[in-house]
């Protein structure tokens, strides 16, 4: 229950990281960076991470901000979960990532983790991937050859992996404008309070004319990554925004799920059943959300 | 591999440095390295919330926190509850004692800690909000229920105006 022996760096300024990560991994070193740590400390402390260096990214203060740029929510990597949940900002600006926000764990791990270290960890159980999926969201990046942008469709490539390269620090994550008449809901299930949910589903929509536009379903815990429910959004587009349909979906959603994981906890079948309910339930409730 | 590193942090108000191993959690610097042994071990893996801290004034599991990420920064454990000069127990700590917070007193340290940095941003809470904040703590010995009377007491005493 103690981390084995790492080597440790806490480089004082993003080029310093940058170059730091490209000199070991150009040693063939297996590095690990640590924002908050609240989801790679316990896999040190099982010993399922062993790396031979951890970069420490907790001095890099300048990523640690929120901000509007032209209407563009702007979080930065290393700005805490408990600070996103709390921001007036977030939560006028981006009231779907605010509220996923706050389900992840308890304070006093929203208080050390942080928002870049969820994104870049990817855990297919996490709330942060499936918003990233029903929002415009992008991800900048900085490699030895300067920032780059990356959409979520492109970001989270399977388990715990994206698609950042190992010399590549995750700076920043983007929202583009949530327009105030979209809809949203997420709805998860987990054993314990604060627990990584069993599965979990966003959805954001438009309702024109009580007509569903533009919808957007994506499960988490189900699957090596967040996945979009495409046939549940097709089904769904241009349909009444009622009860019906949305349980309808929701069976169309549990229905097309390829392969859902199992563990002790969780079989694939009651997987896939979690799937179609939170998928009805979340749908139902964005629609009934006061505008 | 591993050089030690140097570290500068300040606990309950006084200054350390020392050289660690960069393994070290916060939580084992805390206990051996500065012999306070408030700050219990118990999951050491960021589940039960014995072991949870002050770091700047926020709530920390100190099992998921390397006693290097705690360099340049302030930690206040449950050691510092006491009052230093006349040892009075903090009003959190005589809550607990009165409203029988505690049994066997193992996760105790983390959930007053918890209730600390609850009650200094929200000296009113409402029984959901003690829930929510004490979600991240476990007890196996009272059900939680004389733990949330504990809190509400506490609440209730350190109001300000309250009779001491």
């Amino acid at each position: 229950m103690k981390p084995a022996p790492f080597d440790y760096h806490a480089p004082a300024t993003l080029d310093e990281a940058v170059a730091l990560l490209t000199r070991l991994g150009d040693e063939g070193c297996d590095v690990k960076i640590i924002a908050g740590g609240q989801s790679l400390m316990p896999m040190l402390a099982l010993r399922v991470a062993r790396p031979e260096v951890l970069v420490d990214l907790g001095r890099l203060e300048a990523l640690d901000y929120i901000r509007d740029e032209g209407g563009t929510l702007v979080i930065g990597a290393m700005a805490s979960k408990q600070a996103a949940a709390d921001s007036d900002l977030v939560r006028r600006a981006q009231p779907l990532f605010q509220a996923a926000t706050e389900l992840v764990g308890h304070r006093q791990i929203r208080n050390r983790g942080t928002v870049g270290g969820s994104f870049a960890h990817a855990d297919p159980a996490s709330e942060y991937p499936a918003v990233a999926l029903v929002l415009d969201t992008e991800f900048e990046a900085v490699g030895p050859d300067g920032m780059r942008t990356i959409p979520a469709a492109d970001f989270f490539v399977t388990y715990m992996t994206t698609s950042l390269e190992a010399n590549e620090v995750l700076t920043a994550v983007k929202f583009a404008p949530f327009a105030p008449r979209r809809r949203w809901a997420i709805q998860e299930f987990a054993r314990r309070n604060g627990d990584l949910a069993l599965a979990g589903v966003a959805v954001t929509l438009d309702i024109e004319a009580g007509l569903c536009r533009d919808v957007r379903i994506a499960a988490f815990g189900v699957q090596a990554t967040a996945v979009r429910l495409t046939a549940a959004e097709r089904m769904l587009e241009g349909r009444p925004a009622q009860p019906q349909h949305f349980e309808e979906a929701g069976r169309v959603a549990a229905t097309a799920l390829d392969d859902p994981m199992g563990c002790i906890h969780a079989s694939p079948d009651y997987r896939r059943h979690l799937v179609g309910v939170l998928a009805a339930r979340a749908l139902t409730e964005a629609a009934a959300r006061p505008q | 591999m591993s050089s030690k590193q140097r570290i500068e942090v300040r606990v309950n108000g006084i200054r350390h440095v020392r050289e660690v191993e960069p393994r070290l959690t916060l939580a084992d610097f805390l206990r051996h390295d500065l012999g306070l042994g408030g700050t219990h071990v118990g999951c050491e893996h960021g589940i039960c919330g014995a072991c949870t801290v002050l770091i700047d004034d926020r709530s920390a599991r100190a099992c998921l926190t390397l006693a290097v990420q705690a360099d340049g920064h302030e930690v206040a454990t449950v050691e510092s509850l006491r009052a230093p000069e006349s040892g009075a127990l903090h009003p959190i700590q005589q809550a607990f004692v009165d409203a029988h917070g505690l049994q066997c007193g193992f996760c105790t340290p983390g959930f007053m800690m918890t209730t600390l940095e609850l009650l200094r941003g929200n000296p009113d809470p409402t029984e959901e909000q003690i829930k929510e904040a004490l979600g991240g703590n476990l007890c196996r010995c009272t059900g939680y229920q004389s733990i949330l009377e504990s809190v509400k007491l506490a609440a209730q005493r350190m109001k300000p105006g309250a009779p001491a």
